[in-house]
C-alpha cells in the first residue's frame, strides 16, 4: 500500500486522486453529516442579515435610503448581496449545497431501507448479558410462551367492545396487516442450539421496531426536497400584480391595468383571463380611538362567458377567480378633482388616490395636469386630513373616518417631465423643472380646501374643485398553481417528522429452553430489551410482554452465583 | 369585579406564587443535593472499608449500574413548591381566560398576551412532565423563568385590550399563534433541562467555578438530562414546524404570499434551522452531548430574540403589538 513519507519532496507513493477521485472525495464530504451540520448552522447565520438590513425585495424605498445614507457601507453591502440576502449568490450556494448533501444522503438511505425492509429480522443475540436481562418462569412450555409473546407484540386480532342492541358486546376484530406493520413489532422466532449445551435447544424470539422511524425520516427529507421543487416551479409559473381600484371603477385583468406586475419565466401574459372587477362599495370601520376593526370590499366580478356575480372580500378572505386569488391589501381615500386651466377648459377630471401615511389616514397625493391648452403644465401636491383639527398654525387628523376632511394643496407650474420617456412614480412630483406658485407674500402658496370647494389659482392659472371623497381599495392578485403541491409536501414533511421523532426504535428478545430445567417443571424465560437512551418506556413494554407471555411478573435478574 | 380586574389580580397572584415556588424548590433541591452527597460518601466509605456485606442493597446496586444512589428526600419545601406551582398555574390560567373574556377574542394578539399565555404553557408542560416522573430539579428554573417573564409582562409589556385589527381576524390566529405559544412553552422547559445538563456535565469534569454550586449534585447525570431535553425539544421542534407551516398558510391567505422573508419569518426560519441542527448534532460523532446542547441553547436564545428584539426593533408585517 501507499507509503506516506513526511518529507517535503516525496509523495510519490501516495496514490494520486485524479479528477474522478477528487469528485468522489468532494461528494463524500458534501454528503457527510458533519458538513450538513455546518451548512445548517451557516444557513441560520446567513439568514440573520436579511432581518437586520433593509432588503430590496421587501422594502425598496428603505433600502435605497440606506444606501444613500451610508455612502461607503451602503454600496459595498449592496454589491456583496447583503441587501438582497435571500437572492444572493452565497445564500443560494449554501442552500443548494445543503440540498445536494440531503439528496446525496437520502438516496443511499432509501436503497438501504428498501433492502432492510425485505431482509429478515436479525436473530436474537446468543448472549443477552449486555442488555441487562430479566427472567420470568412460566408454567407452560417454551412454545406456548413464545406464541403468547408474539401475540402480545403483534396481535392479529384485538378485542373491541361496542354496543349492539343495547347490550355490551365484545368481539374480536382482525387488525389490518398494513396497520400491524406500522404499529407493531417485526418478529422472528428461531429454534437453535443452546449455548454451551449441545444436547439442549432453545427458542429465541427477536422482535424489532424502528422501521417506521426511518420511514418517517426519509419521508421528511424527501418532502423537504419536494417543497423546494414546488417553490422553484411556483416562482416560474406564478404571476402577481397590484391594482388600486377607486369605488365605482372597473378593473380589467390585463397587464396594462396593473400598477405593478411581475410574472415567472414560464407564464406568458396571454394566459391572463380577461375578467373584470367592479368595486361597488368599500366599508371601513374603526373604533373610537381610530383602530381599524373591519374592512370590507363589495365588488362585482365578471368572468368571461359567465354571469356577473357579487363578491365580498375582507383582509383574510381573498376572492377566488380562475385559479388566482385577489387579496384586499390596503385602502385609502381618492378625492375627485376637476381642474380647469387658464383658458377655462377642463384639463383634469378624476379620482386621485392618496396614500395613507399613518394610522389616522393622513394621506398624501399628487395631481399632474399635463394637458393644459396654453401656458405651463400644472402640478399639485396635496395632503388630506380625514378628521382635521386645526390648532393654531398646525392641523392634524384625529381619526381615519372622514368626519371633517380637509385638503392642503400646493400648486406648481412648469414642466412635469412626463415627456422624457422615463417612467415616473405617480405618487411623486418631479420638482426639478417646476416652480411653486407663490402667494401675495412671496411664499409658496398652500390652500386649504373643504369638500365641495372651488379655489382659484393666483395669476389666472385656473381653478381646482374638490368634488367627492370616495375610497379606494388596493388589491394584490396572485396565481401560483403549485400551492396544492406545496401544501401536500409540507403536510408530508410534518407527518414524516413526527414519525421520525416519536416512533420508537426498540428491540426485544426472549430466549427460553425447549426442555424444562432439570428437576423443575417451569420454563425459565430470559428477556432483554434495547432502545435509545431517551426511550425509558421500553422496560415497561418488556415487562408487559413478559407478563403476557408467562402470566408472571419478572423476577430479579439472577446474580452470578445463582447461575 | 370585572374581567380586567380579575385577570390583573390573578396574574399578580401567579407571579407571587411562582416566586414562592422558586424559593421553595431551590431549598428542596439543596436538600436533595445534600442527601445525594451524603449517600455517595457513605457508598465510597463502604467500598473503601471493603464491607459490601453490611450495607448491601443500596450501594451495591448503585455501583453495579454505574449510576447514582437513589435518594428520596421528603421535605416541607417540596410540598410548598408543588402546591404553589399548581395554584400559581391555575391563577395564571384564570388570568389568561379573563383577559380573553375582557378582550373578546383569543388573547394572543399582543406581546403582553403572548407572555402571559407562554408562561402558563411552560408551567403546565412542567407539571405534566412532573406528574409522570420526578423532575423537581427543573422546578427552580421553570418557576424562576415564569416569575421573571410574567413579572416583566405585567409591568413593562402590559397594554389595555383592544379589538382585533382586520389582519388578525382569522381562524388562523387561534391555530398559528396558539401552537407557537405552546411550542415556546415546551422549548422553555427543554432549555432549562439543557442548561442543567451542561452545568452538571462541566461540574463533573471539573470546571472550577461550578464546584461552588453543590445543588447541581441534585440533578441527574448529563445523559439522563440529555434524554429528557431531547424528548422536550423533539416535541417543541414538531410544534415549531407546525407553527411555521400554519403561518405560511395564513400568510398566503392574508397577505397573498406564503413566504416573504419578513423579519419574523426570517427568525422563525433561523430558529427552525438551529433546532434542526441540534437534532442532527445529537447523532453526529464529536457533536453529541455538549455541542448539541449548546446548539439547543442557541436556538432558545434565538427564540427569545424573535419574541423580544424582533418584535420591538424590527419593522415588518408582524408588528402588531
Amino acid at each position: 500500500m501507499a507509503r506516506v513519507k513526511i518529507d517535503n519532496y516525496a509523495y510519490a507513493n501516495v496514490p494520486r486522486l485524479g479528477f474522478v477521485g477528487w469528485l468522489r472525495w468532494i461528494w463524500r464530504q458534501v454528503t457527510s453529516m458533519r458538513v450538513a451540520l455546518i451548512l445548517l448552522i451557516l444557513l441560520a447565520l446567513a439568514s440573520i442579515p436579511g432581518s437586520v438590513l433593509p432588503q430590496w425585495p421587501q422594502d425598496a424605498a428603505n433600502t435605497q435610503g440606506f444606501i444613500d445614507e451610508n455612502p461607503f457601507w451602503g454600496p459595498l453591502l449592496d454589491r456583496l448581496g447583503f441587501l438582497d440576502v435571500f437572492g444572493s449568490a452565497w445564500f443560494t450556494a449554501i442552500y443548494l449545497l445543503l440540498f445536494a448533501s440531503l439528496i446525496g444522503c437520502i438516496i443511499p438511505r432509501c436503497l438501504v431501507y428498501w433492502r432492510e425492509l425485505r431482509a429478515p429480522v436479525p436473530p436474537a443475540p446468543t448472549r443477552l448479558d449486555r442488555y441487562e436481562p430479566v427472567t420470568a418462569s412460566a408454567p407452560q412450555g417454551a412454545r406456548v410462551v413464545m406464541r403468547n409473546a408474539e401475540f402480545a407484540l403483534s396481535p392479529e386480532v384485538s378485542p373491541r367492545s361496542g354496543e349492539r342492541g343495547g347490550r355490551q358486546s365484545r368481539r374480536l376484530v382482525h387488525r389490518p396487516r398494513l396497520w400491524r406493520w406500522f404499529a407493531d413489532y417485526l418478529i422472528r422466532v428461531d429454534e437453535r442450539e443452546r449455548r454451551g449445551d449441545d444436547a439442549d435447544s432453545e427458542l429465541a424470539l427477536s422482535a424489532h421496531k424502528g422501521h417506521v422511524r426511518e420511514l418517517g425520516n426519509l419521508i421528511f427529507h424527501v418532502s423537504l426536497v419536494a417543497i423546494l421543487i414546488a417553490m422553484a416551479t411556483g416562482s416560474m409559473l406564478t404571476y402577481r400584480g397590484q391594482a388600486l381600484i377607486v369605488v365605482g371603477d372597473t378593473f380589467t385583468n390585463a397587464v396594462v391595468a396593473y400598477d405593478s406586475y411581475e410574472s415567472g419565466a414560464l407564464f406568458s401574459e396571454d394566459q391572463l383571463e380577461p375578467w373584470t372587477l367592479t368595486l361597488d362599495d368599500f366599508e371601513a370601520e374603526f373604533d373610537l380611538v381610530g383602530l381599524p376593526t373591519e374592512f370590507t370590499a363589495y365588488a362585482t366580478l365578471t368572468e368571461p362567458g359567465q354571469e356577473p356575480r357579487q363578491v365580498e372580500t375582507q383582509v383574510n378572505r381573498p376572492i377566488q377567480v380562475e385559479g388566482a386569488k385577489i387579496y384586499l391589501q390596503g385602502n385609502g381615500y381618492a378625492p375627485v378633482f376637476t381642474i380647469t386651466d387658464a383658458d377655462g377648459n377642463v384639463a383634469f377630471e378624476g379620482a386621485v388616490p392618496f396614500l395613507p401615511q399613518d394610522d389616522v389616514y393622513t394621506s398624501t397625493g399628487v395631481i399632474k395636469v399635463p394637458d393644459v391648452t396654453s401656458g405651463e403644465q400644472l402640478g399639485f401636491t396635496a395632503t388630506l386630513l380625514p378628521t382635521a383639527v386645526v390648532d393654531g398654525d398646525t392641523a392634524q387628523s384625529l381619526h381615519p373616518s372622514p368626519a371633517n376632511p380637509v385638503i392642503y394643496l400646493q400648486a406648481y407650474t412648469g414642466d412635469l417631465g412626463l415627456d422624457d420617456g422615463v417612467p415616473q412614480n405617480v405618487y411623486e412630483l418631479d420638482e426639478s423643472q417646476l416652480s411653486p406658485v407663490r402667494g401675495d407674500d412671496g411664499q409658496p402658496l398652500v390652500v386649504e380646501m373643504q369638500l365641495g370647494d372651488t379655489i382659484e389659482l393666483p395669476d389666472g392659472l385656473g381653478t381646482v374643485t374638490w368634488e367627492e371623497l370616495p375610497r379606494f381599495a388596493a388589491f394584490d392578485l396572485r396565481r401560483d398553481p403549485t400551492l396544492p403541491w406545496l401544501l401536500g409536501s409540507a403536510i408530508a414533511a410534518l407527518v414524516g417528522l413526527s414519525m421520525s421523532l416519536f416512533a420508537p426504535r426498540r428491540r426485544i428478545w426472549l430466549v427460553a429452553p425447549l426442555k424444562p430445567h432439570a428437576g423443575r417443571k417451569t420454563t425459565v424465560v430470559e428477556a432483554a430489551a434495547w432502545a435509545p437512551a431517551h426511550d425509558t418506556a421500553v422496560r415497561e413494554e418488556l415487562e408487559r410482554v413478559l407478563v403476557a407471555a408467562t402470566g408472571r411478573l419478572t423476577e430479579a435478574a439472577p446474580t452470578p452465583e445463582e447461575r | 369585579m370585572n374581567a380586567q380586574e380579575l385577570s390583573w389580580l390573578a396574574l399578580w397572584g401567579a407571579v407571587a406564587l411562582y416566586a414562592i415556588a422558586m424559593v421553595a424548590s431551590s431549598i428542596h433541591l439543596a436538600r436533595v443535593a445534600d442527601a445525594k452527597v451524603a449517600a455517595k460518601t457513605r457508598a465510597k466509605a463502604a467500598v473503601a472499608a471493603g464491607g459490601v456485606a453490611d450495607e448491601r442493597p443500596a450501594p451495591a446496586s448503585a455501583l453495579r449500574a454505574g449510576s447514582e444512589p437513589e435518594v428520596r428526600v421528603r421535605s416541607r419545601a417540596a410540598g410548598i413548591a408543588k402546591s404553589t406551582t399548581l395554584v400559581g398555574a391555575i391563577l395564571n390560567g384564570i388570568g389568561v381566560v379573563a383577559r380573553g373574556i375582557e378582550a373578546g377574542h383569543a388573547p394572543w394578539s399582543t406581546m403582553y398576551e403572548y407572555t402571559i399565555t407562554g408562561t402558563f404553557v411552560a408551567v403546565v408542560v412542567f407539571l405534566i412532565v412532573q406528574s409522570r416522573r420526578d423532575v423537581s430539579y427543573l422546578a427552580p428554573g421553570v418557576t424562576g423563568f415564569a416569575t421573571i417573564a410574567l413579572g416583566i409582562g405585567m409591568t413593562v409589556l402590559y397594554e389595555a385590550s383592544t379589538g382585533l385589527r382586520p389582519a388578525l381576524q382569522s381562524f388562523w390566529l387561534v391555530v398559528h399563534v396558539s401552537i407557537a405559544i405552546i411550542a415556546t412553552g415546551v422549548l422553555i422547559v427543554g432549555a432549562v433541562a439543557t442548561v442543567l445538563q451542561l452545568m452538571r456535565d462541566y461540574r463533573d469534569s471539573g470546571t472550577a467555578w461550578l464546584q461552588r454550586f453543590r445543588w447541581i449534585e441534585a440533578v441527574p447525570e448529563p445523559a439522563k438530562l440529555e434524554a429528557l431535553a431531547f424528548r422536550l425539544h423533539a416535541v417543541g421542534f414538531v410544534l415549531w414546524t407546525f407553527t411555521v407551516m400554519a403561518g405560511a398558510v395564513w400568510a398566503e391567505h392574508s397577505w397573498g404570499r406564503y413566504w416573504g422573508w419578513d423579519p419574523k419569518e426570517v427568525w422563525s426560519f433561523v430558529i427552525w434551522v438551529i433546532y434542526a441542527a441540534y437534532l442532527h448534532a445529537r447523532t453526529t460523532q464529536g457533536w453529541a452531548g455538549r455541542r448539541s446542547a449548546v446548539l439547543a441553547l442557541i436556538g432558545f436564545v434565538a427564540l427569545i430574540m424573535n419574541f423580544t428584539v424582533v418584535n420591538i426593533f424590527f419593522q415588518g408585517m408582524h408588528t402588531y403589538a
